[in-house]
C-alpha cells in the first residue's frame, strides 16, 4: 500500500497506528478538511476564540526586561488565554470537531494538567462528556489541576501502566480510543501523534503567530529578529513560528534540559529530543526521540511537566535537520531563576514550561534588537513546585 | 526453519502467544516446549517494547515483568535460536525496535535465527513498504491485521499485500481475555475473502470461542492473553504455570479439532 505524503514532514511524521484507528484517521482528515472551510464551523470557532478563550491575546513590551538584556522584548501573552495557557486555542478547535463530526465523547491525555483542564474546559462549554487520562504519578504532584478537571466535570482516568506520567497517558487515551473508535473523538494535546494531529494542532495553534505577526508590525513596523518558545510536544512553538517560516526570523526551540543531558539506563535526566534524541517512532509518528540503545522508550525529566516528554512534533523534527529552527536547551535552574525574574522584573509569574524560554535571553550569544518571548502559559500551577524547592 | 504457512498445512491451527522472557528469560524455552506438547501449532514470540500501544494490561504487565527481567533484541535472538523447530514462529513486536536496530537487520536476525514472519501492531500497510521488502528479501511473512473497523476497500488492499496468514482483530480495542464473542466477530470473518489462512485473536480466550470462531470460517485462532494470565499468577512457581498452559492449549486445540 501506498505512502500518504501528506501526511509526512520529509522523513517524519506519518502513521504508525494499529489497523483499527487506520480508517478513523482516515475520517477525521476528510472531516478536518471539509469543517476547515466550514463558514458555520468558523465563525463558531471565533465566537468561542474571541468571547471564551479572550483572544486576541496583547503582545506586550518588557520594558524592564528589555532595560535589562540591552534589547527590545516582547511577550506574547498566551498566559491570558482562559485556563491559563494556549492548551484552549487547540482543545475548542478539536472539541468543536468532534462535535460536528456527531461524536459522543472526547478523551484527552493530560501530563501535567494543563491540555486535560483546557480539554475539559472545552468540552463543557462546548456540551460533550469528557475522560481525561494522567499518570499516577503526575495526579500526585498535580492534586490541584486534577481537581479542576473533576469540576469542570471531567471524569479523570489514573494510569498505572509503563513510568505512570504522560507517554503512558497517551498509550491508555490510545488503547481507549481503538477501543470506542466509533463513538469517541481523541483530543490530542500537541503537534504529536499521527497525521493529521500534527498538522491540525499546527493550525489551531497558528492563531498565535497569526495574531503575534499584526501586531509586532503594529507596534515596530518590522518583524523581530528572533521568536524564543519553549518545546516539550512543541505546539506553543510551531504556533507561534508558522507564519514566520519562511520570513527572515531566527526562530528558537528550547527544550527541557532538566539536570543535565544525561541519560541512566532507563532514564534522561531531561526532555530534549530535539537536541539529543534520536530517529524512531512513538505514538504514531517519527520523530526524534529519547530511547535507549535497542529502542526502548526512555522515562524524561523536566521541572516543568508540560516539556517532561519523550518525543517531539514530527514538523519540529524536521524544521530542526534542515536549519530552520534551531534547539537548544534550558536546565531546571536556569527555568527557576527565569521564573523569578519574570515574576519581579515584569509583574507576571511565568508558566515553568515558559521560564525556559524566557531563560534563554542570559544563554543566547546573539538574539538580535527585537525579540518576541512566547509565554505560552501562567505559573500560578507550578506555586507550589517552586515553594517545595525553596524550604 | 520452518515457514508460517505450514502451520495451516493440514488442519485449523492453533497460534500460541508468549511475551519472550516473561517471567524470566530461562522460563519461555519450558513454557514453549509445553505450547509444542499441547498441539501448539504456531508460536507467536512478544519481543517486549516499553510502550506497547495495542496491548491490554495482561501483557502490558508480560512486557514490564520481561524487560526488568533483561530482556533485549539480543537475548531474543539468541533464545529463539535455541528453540525447537518442529513449529513456525512469528516474533511480535513494536516498529521502533525493529526500526532501531535496522530494518534489514532485524529481518536478516529473523531469518537467521529461525523466526518466519513478524507482526506489527504499530505498523499499518500503508507504513509498511521498507519491512515488507526487508521480509521480501530474507524470505519472510509480514503479517497484516484485518479489524472490525477495516473498510471493504482496504481489506482488498491489505489482503493484496499479504503472505503468511491474516490477522483478524476479533474486536475494538486492545489485547485481553474476554468471555463472549461479539456477533461482528463471525462477521469479520466472513467479510475476509482469500485464500491466505485467516487467524483471528484478541479475546479469545476458551475452547467455545476457538470452536466458534473456527465454524465461522477462520482458519486459525490465536491465544494470548489467556496463556500470559497463567504465567501472571504463578511467577513464582513455573512448574505450575506450565502444567496449566499445557492443560488449556490441549484444550483449546481439541476446541477447534473436529
Amino acid at each position: 500500500m501506498k505512502n500518504n505524503k501528506k501526511s509526512k514532514f520529509g522523513k517524519y511524521g506519518g502513521q504508525f497506528v494499529p489497523e483499527v484507528l487506520m480508517p478513523a484517521l482516515y475520517e477525521l482528515e476528510e472531516s478536518y478538511k471539509k469543517y476547515k472551510e466550514d463558514p458555520q464551523f468558523n465563525a463558531e470557532l471565533h465566537d468561542y476564540r474571541s468571547n471564551f478563550a479572550g483572544r486576541p491575546t496583547p503582545l506586550y513590551h518588557a520594558r524592564r526586561l528589555s532595560k535589562k538584556y540591552g534589547i527590545t522584548i516582547y511577550l506574547k501573552r498566551e498566559d491570558l488565554v482562559h485556563g491559563g495557557a494556549h492548551k484552549l486555542n487547540n482543545t475548542i478547535g478539536q472539541t468543536l470537531l468532534a462535535k460536528y463530526m456527531g461524536k459522543k465523547r472526547i478523551i484527552a491525555e493530560t501530563g501535567a494538567g494543563q491540555h486535560g483542564t483546557a480539554a475539559a474546559m472545552a468540552a463543557s462549554s462546548i456540551g460533550i462528556p469528557s475522560e481525561i487520562y494522567m499518570g499516577a504519578k503526575d495526579i500526585k504532584r498535580q492534586q490541584m489541576n486534577v481537581y479542576r478537571m473533576k469540576l469542570l466535570g471531567a471524569k479523570v482516568h489514573t494510569v498505572t501502566s509503563g513510568s505512570q506520567t504522560l507517554k503512558d497517558a497517551i498509550n491508555e487515551a490510545m488503547r481507549d480510543w481503538a477501543t470506542n473508535v466509533e463513538t469517541t473523538f481523541y483530543v490530542l494535546g500537541s503537534i504529536v501523534g499521527p497525521h493529521p494531529y500534527p498538522a491540525m494542532v499546527h493550525d489551531f495553534q497558528s492563531i498565535i503567530g497569526n495574531e503575534t505577526k499584526a501586531q509586532i508590525l503594529e507596534k515596530e513596523g518590522r518583524l523581530p529578529d528572533s521568536i524564543i518558545a519553549c518545546t516539550g510536544g512543541g505546539s506553543n512553538a510551531m504556533g507561534i513560528f508558522h507564519p514566520f517560516l519562511n520570513e527572515d526570523v531566527e526562530l528558537y526551540a528550547i527544550e527541557a534540559g532538566g539536570s543535565g543531558l544525561k541519560t541512566t539506563k532507563t532514564a534522561a535526566l531531561h526532555s530534549a529530543s530535539l537536541c539529543v534524541g534520536e530517529d524512531g517512532v512513538l505514538h504514531g509518528a517519527r520523530t526524534k526521540i529519547l530511547q535507549d540503545k535497542y529502542g526502548q522508550i526512555l522515562e524524561s525529566s523536566s521541572i516543568a511537566p508540560g516539556l517532561d516528554y519523550a518525543g517531539v512534533g514530527p514538523e519540529l523534527s524536521r524544521l530542526v535537520d534542515c536549519g530552520r529552527v534551531i534547539a537548544d536547551n534550558i536546565q531546571d535552574f536556569e527555568a527557576l531563576e527565569a521564573f523569578h525574574e519574570l515574576s519581579q522584573l515584569e509583574g507576571i509569574i511565568p508558566a515553568l514550561e515558559s521560564s525556559h524560554a524566557v531563560a534563554y535571553l542570559k544563554k543566547a550569544d546573539d538574539l538580535g534588537d527585537l525579540v518576541i518571548i512566547n509565554v505560552s502559559g501562567r505559573g500560578d500551577k507550578d506555586l507550589s513546585t517552586v515553594m517545595d524547592m525553596q524550604i | 526453519m520452518k515457514h508460517i504457512a505450514d502451520a495451516f498445512k493440514h488442519d485449523k491451527a492453533l497460534i500460541a502467544y508468549i511475551c519472550a522472557g516473561d517471567p524470566v528469560p530461562d522460563a519461555t524455552t519450558q513454557i514453549v516446549h509445553a505450547l509444542i506438547r499441547a498441539g501448539a501449532d504456531l508460536i507467536e514470540l512478544g519481543l517486549p517494547f516499553s510502550d506497547p500501544i495495542a496491548d491490554g494490561p495482561t501483557i502490558q504487565a508480560a512486557s514490564q515483568r520481561s524487560l526488568r527481567a533483561g530482556m533485549n533484541p539480543d537475548l531474543f535472538f539468541d533464545l529463539v535460536k535455541t528453540l525447537p523447530q518442529t513449529v513456525p514462529y512469528a516474533v511480535m513486536t513494536y516498529y521502533n525496535l525493529i526500526f532501531h536496530r535496522g530494518i534489514m537487520t532485524f529481518a536478516k536476525d529473523c531469518r537467521n535465527h529461525g523466526i518466519g514472519g513478524i507482526i506489527v501492531p504499530d505498523l499499518p500497510p500503508e507504513e509498511a513498504d521498507e519491512l515488507q521488502e526487508a521480509c521480501k528479501k530474507y524470505n519472510l511473512d509480514l503479517i497484516h491485521f484485518i479489524a472490525p473497523t477495516t473498510t471493504p476497500e482496504r481489506i482488498e488492499r491489505i489482503i493484496q499485500s499479504s503472505s503468511g496468514f491474516i490477522y483478524l482483530v476479533a474486536r475494538l480495542g486492545v489485547t485481553g481475555a474476554r468471555e463472549a464473542l461479539e456477533d461482528r466477530t463471525k462477521s469479520l470473518i466472513q467479510r475476509v475473502h482469500t485464500d491466505i489462512p485467516k487467524a483471528v485473536g484478541f479475546g479469545i480466550s476458551n475452547p467455545q470461542q476457538a470452536k466458534e470462531i473456527i465454524n465461522a470460517g477462520a482458519d486459525g485462532v490465536i491465544v494470548g492473553s489467556a496463556i500470559v494470565d497463567i504465567i501472571a499468577r504463578n511467577t513464582d512457581d513455573i512448574n505450575k504455570a506450565i502444567k496449566e498452559i499445557e492443560t488449556l492449549t490441549r484444550k483449546l486445540k481439541e476446541g477447534i479439532t473436529e
